[in-house]
């Protein structure tokens, strides 16, 4: 799938989860809703785009959840 | 004319609470206090005679035939208008009431056609019934004298005819129009003999205010107005209780046929749902069943160049089948997967994701809810946890002060609209929160309270605003949230939007709203008493559609607003069972009551049942599928009863998506938009050939009966069924209960749910379980359903789709009351004569300064295509917003929308698009194309071939 299409979806997630003060809760949080909605090949996608150049385009907590998802994947 | 076999009792029950014991005929009789005496009588049997009662509206009193004697009491009272008293003695038969009925039956004669009810309209009429059960065969005056018997006839309603000649001027019409409708369109026009029924200034029907609901035609005891369809038709043979196929109010309706044709439809006075109302679509426009675009025999090509084949079913579902396992074959298990139908019943609908999940062994299964209501299932799981509305239709009887938000009842949910009408003219306080000025602000008997007209994607700026002036004037019910709330969500929520920047003063710059407005909105809707929120898809098709659900239901628990009558969270579902394919397991992530599929329990339970190994993870959502689609990893669909070329947004990426596919199957009935791009077709059946249930925007399951036999020879469940056998993994029901039986033993909330069960209560509303084995009207009494209720922060965050010096419009999208959705079935019936085309509403201002002038023809530019609309100059939006509907696919309104969508579910953002326009003479580039690809479709499918006898 289009990784823009991957990175607009990631970072409208983060931009809700951003209202937590806590930027860790919030990065969980993204993580968890991408782990709960997204099909496992959109995942593989966005960590591949996370892993491979960093993340161009996420923004920082939707960055944070990717990396939390890299890590766990 | 209501249905020859209804006992009508003359005047509506009464709710009295107190007995009143009297005596009728001789005869005991108790009844509740409030009761007529008509109608105490009816309840013994007795009817007593009448022509302006009925009970489905209030006593009139004008007829004069209905008078009794009263012990005691000098003269001959009304007995629709006079009530019971405690002990009374009343005769409704004697030698002087006989006299008098006669007298006036006799005059009622003398200006009354002698063939009423017999060579038009229904065959029957109550004044020849009347004249027959008093014994009355001549009058003493002749038809000599002054009379209305060549009265005019106006046919100019596509649906039903008035004649004037058959009219007894019993108001009956007029009261149906103003108590039960709500439209007021009608009146009795000049006095004494000049009197006359009058649509609007005297115009004829179709011109008039009338919407057509045909409540007046009900009402009618003569064959002054009558439906065509019965005229030409005849007296129908047989009743069949079923349920609407349209909104998502769920009408009951008696279906009356003849032989395989419908008559009419009839809604139904003990339906749950709209106690006896319809709507224009309801109870007319059912004649897309037997529209000649139906196709009834299935059809295959290897490319969508290639003409159609006309096959067995046998040979169709071969081939489908066969395309399905040489994809998964090459690409892999998770290359195909499906969408249910929010048309379709809840059996058909839930055998649709059981074929995804164990035939085609993934979740790759979605449904139409994701672009409309599916972040009403997030919202309300998250905050008081359950993913559906909290209240039934009849509650807004209780409600005090009624939020509309982002919704348009009277012409998306009619027969709910004319409710809250009622109880809008009984008192209630209506406030009103949309950028259009919707019906429901402004009409001569309904005036909302207030209007906030908002622009278009600021709902939760708005609503953190609302909560702001609650929170910081006092007006939260403390002792409400302390009970039933989580208290840390409510402690952080709370000191949220108590900040100044959610001050109405200082959301004013993005809402456009004036902070008094929403401060009166707020301080109303906190201390009115009761408060109900009802809202719509212009709350959910937005960037934070999950945001805005999530922010009324803090609203409403933060007022004490959730858990009893007259409150609640209400969302106003847009088709006839978005609920219900929700209910039933139609999300990628999730099995039926909205478990998730990793939940190892729900998981295990499922693979017992069905025999099969299931997948933890979630599946492809439809944009989803879509994008896949192009990357090349989704190649198959099966799609029952949906029209996503149509109805799905940004439309050039939609059907580029299905070029890229292999092998796309439709069922439906028609060669819908996506269908062009197909390469299986199979005839799918309407709701009149099916037996099944559906669930409305209340929870509330209802019988959908079969009418008349499938014209493809199956019904859709059936279909389902032969594809999946040829998958390779067998089903074996014999009828949709046994499918509801499945339901029942896999489904939480349906754990005592049978069909012997509903066929007894008529309807019933989940949960239906051991601890509410009649249903639930209510949800969350005493406790939300997750336990303690839970607030969101709910930040506003604006869409990235703002105005521009390029766009500097915003266009958003809704619909109308005598079109549905994608139109597929309501342009194929005379619902057309209201409206024949998209248009695009635009304010004058805006008109003004590029020369465009009503009628005009303008080309509506977004950043994902062009397309030509006629322009329609109103003050209805507001300057800066542009407003049309997605009824007419060649005007494609999808074209402009774009893949913005909610954060937590994708849900389409339909409801903001920035768009500029322009005057031009010529249809766009896309609407061309579309043009010439209609054509080649529709030759080769008239150039399909029959391979077989």
């Amino acid at each position: 799938m289009r990784a823009e299409r991957l990175v607009s979806m990631a970072n409208d997630i983060g931009a809700f989860f951003n209202a937590e003060a806590d930027k860790a809760v919030a990065a969980q949080g993204v993580a968890n809703h991408i782990k709960r909605y997204w099909d496992p090949r959109m995942r593989r996608e966005i960590v591949a785009h996370y892993r491979e150049g960093g993340g161009a385009g996420l923004e920082p907590v939707a960055r944070s959840g990717v990396a939390l998802l890299a890590t766990s994947a | 004319m209501y249905s020859s076999g209804y006992h009508d009792h003359g005047t509506p029950a009464a709710s009295g609470a107190k007995l009143v014991t009297l005596e009728i005929d001789g005869k005991p009789v108790t009844v509740p206090e409030g009761t007529s005496i008509m109608r105490a009588a009816a309840s013994t049997g007795t009817d007593v005679p009448k022509l302006c009662a009925t009970d489905s509206l209030k006593a009139f009193g004008s007829c004069r035939l209905c008078l009794v004697e009263i012990e005691g009491r000098r003269g001959y009272p009304a007995s629709c208008t006079t009530l019971v008293a405690d002990g009374i003695k009343v005769r409704t038969q004697s030698h002087k009431l006989t006299q008098l009925r006669t007298s006036v039956m006799e005059l009622y004669l003398s200006d009354h056609p002698a063939d009423c009810g017999s060579t038009s309209a229904s065959a029957r009429c109550d004044v020849h019934d009347m004249a027959a059960k008093l014994g009355v065969t001549g009058m003493r005056y002749g038809v000599d004298g002054r009379n209305h018997l060549h009265g005019a006839k106006d046919e100019s309603n596509p649906y039903f005819t008035f004649d004037q000649s058959e009219c007894i001027v019993c108001s009956r019409c007029v009261r149906a129009c103003d108590e039960t409708q709500g439209t007021f369109a009608l009146t009795i026009q000049g006095r004494g003999f000049a009197s006359k029924v009058s649509a609007s200034q005297n115009e004829p029907f179709l011109e008039s205010e009338c919407v057509s609901c045909g409540a007046c035609v009900e009402a009618c005891p003569t064959g002054a107005l009558a439906e065509k369809s019965l005229i030409q038709l005849g007296q129908p043979t047989k009743v069949t209780t079923t349920t609407c196929a349209y909104c998502g109010v769920g009408c009951s309706f008696n279906a009356e046929s003849r032989n395989s044709d419908v008559v009419r439809m009839v809604p139904n006075r003990d339906g749950h749902a709209n106690h006896g109302h319809a709507c224009v679509k309801g109870r007319f426009a059912y004649g897309y069943a037997t529209h000649p675009d139906r196709i009834t025999t299935p059809m295959i090509r290897k490319s969508i160049d290639d003409p159609w084949r006309q096959v067995t079913w046998e040979e169709a579902i071969g081939y489908a089948a066969g395309e399905f396992k040489r994809i998964q074959a090459k690409y892999g298990r998770d290359s195909i997967g499906g969408i249910t139908s929010s048309r379709c019943t809840n059996e058909e609908t839930f055998l649709v994701q059981k074929l995804v999940r164990a035939a085609f062994g993934n979740n790759n299964v979605d449904t139409c809810a994701r672009v409309c209501h599916s972040p009403t299932g997030y919202g309300l799981k998250n905050t008081i946890g359950e993913s559906a509305g909290t209240q039934n239709f009849d509650s807004v009887m209780k409600a005090d002060v009624m939020i509309v938000v982002g919704a348009n009842p009277t012409e998306g949910h009619p027969v709910f609209a004319s409710r809250m009408k009622q109880r809008l003219r009984q008192g209630a306080k209506l406030i009103v929160i949309d950028p259009r000025e919707i019906a429901l602000v402004k009409t001569p008997h309904i005036k909302a309270d207030l209007h906030l007209p908002l622009r278009p994607g600021t709902n939760v700026a708005l609503f953190n605003s609302l909560a702001h002036v609650i929170v910081t004037e006092g007006l939260t019910r403390e002792d409400y949230v302390a009970e039933r709330c989580e208290a840390d969500s409510y402690r952080k929520w709370k000191a949220i939007v108590a900040e100044e920047r959610n001050s109405p003063e200082n959301t004013a710059s993005s809402t456009g709203v004036s902070p008094e407005l929403v401060r009166a909105a707020a301080r109303m809707y906190a201390t009115a008493g009761n408060g109900a929120i009802y809202y719509g898809l212009g709350v959910t098709e937005h960037s934070q559609g999950s945001t805005m659900v999530m922010c009324i239901a803090n609203l409403a628990m933060a007022t004490g607003n959730v858990g009893r009558e007259g409150v609640g969270i209400n969302p106003l579902r847009g088709q006839n069972n978005v609920q219900g394919s929700c209910d039933m397991g139609s999300f990628p992530h999730e099995f039926s009551a909205y478990r998730h599929v990793s939940d190892l329990a729900t998981r295990t339970a499922f693979e017992k049942d069905w025999g099969v190994p299931l997948l933890a993870e979630p599946g492809l959502r439809i944009p989803n599928m879509f994008e896949a689609a192009l990357d090349g990893s989704f190649k198959g669909m099966y799609i029952q009863g949906e029209d996503p070329a149509q109805s799905d947004p940004d439309t050039q990426h939609v059907t580029a998506a299905f070029k890229a596919m292999e092998c796309v199957v439709i069922q439906d009935l028609f060669l819908n938009e996506t269908a062009k791009y197909a390469h299986v077709f199979l005839p799918g059946s309407s709701f009149l050939e099916k037996d099944g249930t559906f669930t409305n925007a209340e929870r509330r399951v209802s019988r959908v009966r079969k009418v008349m036999e499938p014209k493809a020879g199956f019904q859709d469940w059936e279909i389902t069924i032969l594809l999946s056998n040829a998958l390779g993994y067998p089903m074996h029901y014999r009828h949709p209960s046994e499918i509801m039986e499945e339901i029942a033993r896999l489904t939480p909330t349906f754990s005592t749910f049978t069909y012997e069960k509903l066929d007894r209560a008529g309807s019933l509303q989940w949960p239906v379980t051991d601890e509410a084995p009649e249903g639930t009207p209510t949800m969350h009494v005493g406790e939300f359903v997750r336990g303690k209720g839970k607030f969101f922060v709910t930040e506003f965050v604006p869409t990235t789709e703002r105005a521009t010096r390029k766009y500097p419009l915003l266009l958003t999208t809704g619909r109308i009351l005598s079109q549905y959705n994608v139109g597929a079935q309501t342009r194929r019936t005379q619902n057309s004569a209201w409206a024949a085309a998209d248009v695009l509403e635009i304010h004058p201002h805006d008109a003004e300064t590029r020369g465009i002038n009503d009628g005009d023809m303008v080309g509506l530019t977004s950043r994902s295509g062009e397309i030509v609309l006629p322009a329609k100059v109103t003050d209805r939006v507001r300057p800066g917003v542009v407003y049309t509907t997605f009824h007419f696919p060649e005007s494609g309104a999808n074209v402009v929308t774009t893949e913005n969508s909610d954060w937590a579910t994708n849900c389409p953002e339909y409801k903001v698009t920035a768009v500029e326009i322009v005057k031009v003479t010529h249809p766009s580039e896309w609407q061309k194309r579309f043009h010439e690809f209609t054509e080649h479709q529709l030759e080769l499918l008239k150039a399909r071939e029959v391979t077989h006898a």
